[in-house]
């Protein structure tokens, strides 16, 4: 119980006879829970205005003719209220308003999966009777009928709480579902027409659905969590288990940046469910749906269980056994090891992995050659700006920039750069939307335009064309305004790094207004890899490589011989994909990386064909085990124990959910160091814990600040326009193979193009669009929006827009537009 | 009929009824020849303040049911906050019952929009709405044109009569819903939204219509506005009782001769209202009655004598309402009425509380079982508890109004439910109509 006493806005009251200290404006019903008396309640949730509507938790309130609902009744001086504990009249409202929420409820428990977890069953148990006195027919619906591909709603079962709706409508803002009709036969539904509407839930409900508007929200797993009854199940998990046979474990999501805790549940060896765990810090009590249900790659059916050897003879992978598979690795790094090894251990390592990897490069390998990014870290073509970011997140991001949660939602103002928060942060968008929903965070977005998530958050948009965004951080006047007030904060995504000179732009705006900097990756391994070393310029902890001293404390805590860490900087992604195409590096060490999120997925596939050897760590299948010389199968999140660093640099520890003998990546790692003769202790996660925590802290100055400059946009002609892009937040991304249902509620994929390009190509709303390059071409509809002139957004990588392999660019390229299908497949078509 | 006697007749006392029997009251003219928009150029001409003080002065209360003195609800109006005030008229008579809003709007249009024009400049509202039922097609479109007029004649629009003071005055019709006659959920449903009432506090009078100090008024309430400003406070408290002043429009209905509206002084008895309504009808014997509107407690032949003032019917056990006197008679049968009513504030249920929502669906099912001659014994224990269950249970007051005949002819009546229970009296309801009953 918080101590509330010594606060000076208090209340005393009397709940049951004991006399209270309570905040003024608090509600009865929470002050008597902190006072450990249970009142049952339905539509109350504790981060949802107050409702009143379910009546479940009336009390006795000495003075007020009729019992009051204890979840809206704000507490007053000397106010003495009786709960069911004392008082007869409430116990017997209580009792009363439960056998009415029964009446119509249908006696399902036996097959419902909310049975053994359900508020309405466990408190008719506490406050109900123990026969019906209902005699008459009860209120019946089709069930269930779809509100979204992955959500089921089953009415009968529904107590019209309105907790889903009010979470759609205050938290996430995706009014897509709604009280409908009224009296008994009101009821939860979505907007479902014949004629008007969108895309259809396809349940075929009211004619064939085509009209309907489907629940289009990243957040709607949350309603499934917090419907008190079994009205809202989600397709994945219904009917598939009962709570009371699931093992529950708190573990921490996987997919990106957010770091929301999460509670994962399994029975017989098998993940079942996610549910968003409560964690007032972070993520509250919600998660996204991509965190929610995003979990069955693990078990799919391309998982790699057995190590993988090139067989000599064939040329084939075969299957090995891990003590020749280690070795087959361990060999064929020594020989590279000379002309050097490159080390791409991707973003979604834990904390501890990621360790293990940049120990692994420097005292095996003895290399820099190590950059965690698996995604584009500059502008296609651009020469300038080669080690911008990496010197941007040595000098303002390594060791933390201190920006909390708690600190976007109370700060005056925000200004947000190469992030769009909803996609690709959702938790980070709901706590702005918190801030902003609270009348008193101002949003200011750099961006090509407003988009749904943007306008979720009242943002004021500061158009830009991609490529402008650092001219403009270091000249617009609402950019300088938006950050004017004390306590502003700047929060930049790591697209940033795409914009030559952004990253220098926001470091200097920072230093220019006072306003602190938070830097938002999108991968749950990314932040945390920083601060492991996996960064050609930094060693564990934020040291430079450059720095001897830095070095010194390293090798002494490493028991290294002094002098053997490299003490230059060392290749960045691209340049390792460079190096490794041309032949300069005799080897590659890949973890999860997949080639489709590098700057040039063709390209990189070139390389990993091109080197000589190739050690791939993956959970399964991937482009980059197909080309590997000795595949190591590790563990994926759910098998293991880790740590990983949300955007704030956060610790998000978790244990293993699932016993399994899948190894980590640092167990793999140190196996393969043992047959080089060193000893990299990083096979056990408390050892690495350990040992991380037994580094000194550094020493070392931080490094001076990126101080390129600021690159103008490029100038389309005629029929071409600047590519702007990000991903979606449901996309192709291979953490959410294996799941249709979920697939179902990604946003369909579209061009958007301004209404010049518009008239100019003469499309409107849905007619088709190709957007290509020398590479190759996107088809998608397009979608009308206002963006600046001659600008035209593709998702990066949506079912039918794969930007960086079809293209072959990124965001700040030039493309080329036209409208219909491209030229061979229509020259092909009028043939037939 | 029999006439009734002088003594009786002269309690009549018509005002805001006065104009309603003169041919073509509704049209601008007629009105202004009959005192019209006298009171406004009166009014106009003192201090706003001062008008709320002549209303509190003159002990109006509220003629939407609950009587809430006027003046001091006007007086919680914060002046001076820089926000929009509104005046919200409403004209959403649906009560079963009730019947003098649309009359007066139908005949004497104009007074309301006199009425909303001084009470909008007395809480300093530039801006008023009159929220009138849907099914009122010929008040409503007597009230728009009434509302034309003014406008033509500069009574409304900007700087009306050379005030300085601006007013535009919106009628909007509703959708059809009983509950948008509760004052919070006809504010939502004003606002575009889903008719459903609102969390108290914050009260109208603070964050109202779009967030703003509102007011929200009756028809009746609104429409005994000019006459105050014209006749005093103390002509006004002149008529009826001291804590119920002025007169009230009577609603009677059912086993009379004359069904109609009387307007008299509060306080006023049955007996009396049945002698000037010309007596009961041939042959029926007075029962039971409500005393305003069908979610007011029945009373019975013995309450004839009851003083039909706030006071006086709240002794009686019941509640003043919209004075809305639905007469029943020996023909008629109190257990098929309460189910008749049920049937109707289940249909208008807005959904939105578990007891309002779920106890009419249980109760209405019950009664058209027994109905059917199929109740059993513990159907009236049930009946009662559940009308005990949703009384003060409910969000707003359309479930007290439910579950009131219900619990008031158990009271009065418990004999005619077991009559049916008991096979005395023949089922009303086929048993047809119980398909899928237990």
């Amino acid at each position: 119980m918080t101590d509330v006493s010594k606060r000076v806005d208090t209340v005393k009251l009397v709940i049951d006879g004991v006399e209270v200290t309570a905040e003024k404006g608090e509600l009865v019903i929470r002050v008597a829970e902190r006072m450990g008396i249970a009142i049952p309640r339905f539509c109350d949730h504790p981060l949802l205005a107050p409702a009143g509507a379910c009546r479940q938790c009336l009390v006795e309130v000495e003075g007020q003719r009729k019992p009051v609902a204890s979840c809206t009744q704000t507490v007053a001086e000397g106010m003495v209220v009786k709960t069911q504990l004392s008082s007869p009249v409430a116990a017997k409202a209580q009792a009363g308003v439960m056998e009415l929420l029964l009446i119509n409820h249908p006696l399902d428990c036996p097959t419902c999966d909310k049975g053994g977890e359900c508020p309405l069953q466990n408190q008719a148990m506490s406050t109900g009777r123990a026969d019906s006195r209902f005699v008459e027919e009860k209120r019946e619906y089709q069930k269930p009928i779809h509100i979204s591909s992955q959500v089921l709603l089953d009415r009968e079962r529904c107590v019209l709480c309105q907790r889903c709706t009010r979470f759609s409508e205050e938290i996430a803002g995706d009014k897509f579902i709604d009280l409908m009709d009224r009296s008994s036969g009101e009821q939860i539904n979505v907007y479902r027409d014949d004629f008007f509407g969108g895309d259809g839930t396809g349940d075929g409900e009211v004619g064939d659905g085509d009209g309907d508007v489907p629940f289009n929200s990243y957040f709607s797993g949350n309603t499934i969590q917090i419907c008190p009854v079994g009205a809202l199940t989600g397709e994945q998990y219904r009917f598939r288990a009962r709570p009371f046979d699931l093992v529950s474990t708190p573990s921490a999501c996987e997919h990106c940046a957010s770091g929301c805790s999460q509670r994962t549940d399994h029975r017989r060896g098998k993940v079942l469910r996610r549910l968003a765990g409560d964690d007032p810090a972070v993520n509250e009590e919600w998660n996204c749906d991509k965190g929610r249900w995003g979990f069955r790659y693990a078990t799919a059916t391309d998982r790699i269980m057995t190590p993988l050897v090139r067989d000599a003879a064939t040329g084939e992978l075969r299957e090995a056994a891990w003590s020749e598979a280690l070795l087959a690795a361990a060999e064929g790094l020594k020989a590279a090891r000379e002309r050097g090894v490159g080390v791409l251990p991707g973003g979604r390592l834990t904390v501890e992995d990621a360790y293990a990897y940049a120990k692994f490069a420097r005292t095996v390998l003895g290399t820099n050659d190590i950059d965690f990014r698996a995604r584009p870290v500059r502008a296609t073509g651009s020469s300038t700006g080669i080690t911008e970011e990496a010197d941007f997140l040595a000098a303002n991001v390594a060791g933390g920039t201190g920006v909390t949660y708690e600190d976007v939602e109370n700060a005056p103002s925000v200004l947000i750069v190469g992030l769009e928060p909803e996609e690709e942060a959702p938790i980070l968008f709901l706590r702005l939307r918190k801030g902003h929903r609270k009348g008193k965070l101002r949003i200011t977005a750099v961006s090509s335009y407003l988009s749904r998530g943007l306008e979720k958050l009242g943002a004021a948009l500061v158009a830009a064309v991609p490529g402008g965004e650092a001219h403009l951080l270091g000249t617009d006047p609402a950019v300088a305004a938006a950050l004017s007030a004390p306590g502003s904060l700047l929060i930049v995504g790591e697209r940033l790094a795409e914009v030559p000179g952004g990253l220098s732009a926001a470091a200097a705006l920072a230093d220019r207004s006072g306003a602190r900097l938070a830097w938002v990756p999108r991968r749950a391994g990314d932040r945390g890899a920083i601060d492991a070393g996996c960064l050609p310029n930094l060693l564990p902890g934020g040291r430079p490589v450059t720095e001897a001293g830095a070095r010194a404390e390293l090798s002494l805590a490493w028991k290294a011989e002094p002098g053997a860490l490299p003490g230059t900087a060392g290749r960045d992604v691209d340049r390792i994909i460079a190096a490794a195409a041309d032949g300069t590096l005799g080897a590659l060490l890949v973890g999860g990386v997949d080639p489709a999120d590098l700057t040039d997925p063709q390209r990189a596939e070139e390389a990993l064909d091109a080197v000589p050897f190739l050690v791939s760590l993956e959970i399964r299948q991937s482009a980059v085990t197909r080309r590997a010389d000795v595949v190591l199968p590790i563990a994926p999140a759910v098998e293991k124990a880790g740590t990983y660093m949300d955007w704030e640099g956060r610790l998000r520890s978790f244990g293993a959910v699932l016993k399994s003998t899948a190894m980590t990546d640092g167990r793999v790692l140190e196996a393969i160091a043992a047959l080089l003769d060193v000893t990299l202790n990083t096979g056990d996660v408390m050892a690495i814990r350990r040992e991380l925590g037994g580094l000194p802290g550094s020493t070392a100055s931080s490094p001076a600040q990126p101080a390129a400059e600021a690159a103008r946009p490029a100038q389309p002609a005629g029929d071409e326009a600047v590519l702007a892009t990000w991903h979606q937040l449901i996309d192709l991304g291979s953490l959410l193979d294996g799941d249709q249902v979920l697939a179902g509620t990604a946003r369909p994929p579209v061009a958007r193009i301004g209404k010049d390009l518009a008239e100019s190509l003469g499309v409107g709303d849905g007619d088709l669009v190709t957007a290509s390059t020398a590479r190759g071409s996107v088809t998608l509809p397009a979608a009308i929006t206002d963006l600046p002139p001659r600008v035209v957004w593709l998702p990066t990588n949506s079912p039918g827009s794969t930007v960086r392999r079809s293209l072959g660019v990124t965001a700040g390229a030039v493309v080329k537009l036209s409208a219909g299908v491209p030229g061979p497949i229509l020259a092909e078509e009028v043939a037939q | 009929m029999t006439q009734p006697r002088p003594e009786v007749l002269q309690k009549l006392t018509p005002v805001l009824t006065k104009r309603w029997l003169s041919p073509d009251a509704w049209r601008i003219g007629v009105y202004e020849r009959l005192d019209g928009y006298l009171a406004l150029r009166k009014a106009l001409d003192v201090h706003p303040d001062d008008l709320i003080q002549l209303v509190k002065d003159s002990g109006l209360r509220g003629r939407g049911g609950a009587g809430f003195p006027t003046g001091l609800k006007w007086g919680f109006i914060p002046q001076g906050d820089g926000k929009p005030h509104y005046l919200v008229i409403n004209a959403d008579e649906g009560e079963p019952g009730t019947c003098k809003d649309l009359p007066l709007m139908t005949y004497d249009p104009h007074s309301l929009v006199e009425g909303a024009i001084i009470a909008s400049y007395a809480i300093r509202a530039n801006r008023a709405y009159i929220y009138i039922r849907g099914e009122a097609v010929h008040a409503a479109r007597r009230l728009r044109n009434a509302v034309q007029e003014a406008y033509a004649k500069g009574y409304l629009g900007k700087n009306i009569l050379g005030s300085g003071f601006d007013l535009d005055l919106v009628v909007h019709s509703g959708a059809g819903a009983y509950i948008c006659g509760e004052e919070t959920a006809l504010l939502d449903s004003l606002e575009g939204f889903r008719g459903q009432p609102r969390l108290r506090p914050p009260f109208p009078a603070i964050a109202g219509l779009y967030a703003s100090p509102t007011v929200v008024n009756n028809v009746g309430t609104i429409a005994s506005v000019p006459y105050i400003v014209l006749g005093g406070a103390d002509w006004w408290k002149s008529m009826g009782t001291e804590k119920s002043a002025g007169p009230m429009i009577y609603s009677l209905s059912g086993r009379i001769t004359n069904p109609g509206q009387y307007e008299c002084g509060l306080g006023i008895t049955l007996r009396e209202l049945i002698e000037l309504a010309g007596g009961m009808k041939p042959g029926h014997n007075l029962r039971f009655w409500t005393p305003g509107g069908s979610s007011t407690p029945i009373l019975t032949a013995e309450h004839i004598d009851t003083p039909m003032d706030f006071e006086g019917v709240s002794a009686a056990g019941s509640i003043l309402g919209t004075t809305a006197m639905q007469i029943f008679s020996d023909q008629d049968c109190p257990v098929y009425n309460t189910w008749r009513w049920l049937e109707f504030y289940h249909h208008e249920s807005c959904g939105k509380c578990t007891p309002c929502r779920e106890g009419n669906y249980w109760m209405v099912r019950t009664y058209r079982r027994i109905l059917a001659g199929q109740g059993t014994y513990t159907d009236l224990d049930t009946l009662q508890d559940t009308a005990d269950n949703i009384f003060g249970r409910s969000f707003c007051g359309l479930g007290d109004g439910a579950a009131t005949p219900v619990v008031s002819t158990l009271k009065w009546f418990r004999q005619d439910y077991l009559d049916y229970i008991e096979g005395r009296t023949a089922p009303r309801l086929s048993e047809k109509s119980l398909v899928g009953a237990h």
